[in-house]
């Protein structure tokens, strides 16, 4: 599993890494919920620097991030999305939808 | 028009292949010197029909997807993508962003990429049959690159 996850008091931040695809989707989704519900997060910060390559399974991970968090009342942050990746959440639109950017 | 080159690969549709079949893709197009963001896009369709395939044409048995490139003289890429699988039982409805027959892991984006970062997408299905998806892109002329 390249996933990494350092969790600092409340705030919990992510670095993905390789390829999004629906080959790795499952476990990653499986991966996050299970972070997600033994953490419980303020703030959960997906850190996309190292992603090299990412398809619109990447977008049902993050909707499925933005709902977790949304049921606990915490915030979704997107942070160092590479070009590839970013063009995929605009194509979606779903760069309106979740917080994109260094805080 | 005739290509320039084609090339035909045939695979089973296990989810490992979406990686090959990207890889593939965009080692074909880079005979055509294509832009780094071309090159991302091209990988980016191709993933999502090949997935498209994998995911919905096969849902419960293994089945045979094939992926065509074409090159043509004008900088135009063709990407074909088939499988003999369940088919689309309402090809429109498919189309639309955020419709799918799949689960939590879908996000029903896949036609809207393909048709944002394709210049043509032409989807050919019948149900029980399998389905036909294909896309071209035209890349920029870049002066200096080859033909
Ligand atoms: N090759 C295929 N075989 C059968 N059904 C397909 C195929 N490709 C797409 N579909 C249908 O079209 C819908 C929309 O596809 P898409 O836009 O890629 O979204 P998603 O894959 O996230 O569901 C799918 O949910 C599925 O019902
Ligand atoms: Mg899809």
């Amino acid at each position: 599993m390249e996933l990494t996850c350092r969790s600092r008091s409340c705030k919990t931040r992510w670095k993905l890494t390789g390829e999004i695809d629906h080959h790795r989707a499952q476990a990653l989704s499986r991966e996050l919920e299970r972070e997600v519900s033994t953490r419980l997060p303020g703030e959960l910060v997906l850190d996309f620097s190292g992603v090299t390559f990412m398809d619109s399974s990447g977008i049902a991970l993050v909707l499925r991030a933005s709902r977790l968090m949304e049921e606990l009342g915490g915030r979704l942050r997107l942070e160092s999305v590479p070009g590839q990746a970013l063009r995929v959440l605009k194509a979606a639109g779903i760069h309106r939808r979740v917080e994109l950017g260094e805080e | 028009m005739k290509p320039v080159n084609s090339v035909k690969l045939e695979f089973l549709s296990r989810s490992a292949n979406e990686g090959f079949a990207r890889s593939a893709a965009a080692c074909f197009a880079a005979q055509m010197d294509p832009t780094l963001e071309e090159l991302g896009d091209l990988k980016t369709a191709v993933s999502e029909a090949v997935t498209n395939a994998i995911v919905h044409g096969y849902p419960e048995e293994l089945g045979k997807v094939s992926l065509r490139l074409r090159r043509y003289e004008d900088r135009t890429l063709e990407i074909r993508v088939q499988d003999w699988g369940r088919g689309i039982p309402d090809v429109e409805k498919a189309r639309e962003p955020m419709f799918t027959t799949g689960g939590e892991e879908r996000s029903g984006m896949g036609f809207t990429i393909m048709e944002s970062f394709m210049d043509a997408v032409k989807i050919r299905s019948r149900p029980g049959r399998g389905t036909c998806v294909t896309m071209r892109k035209k890349l920029s002329s870049r002066p200096g690159g080859r033909l």
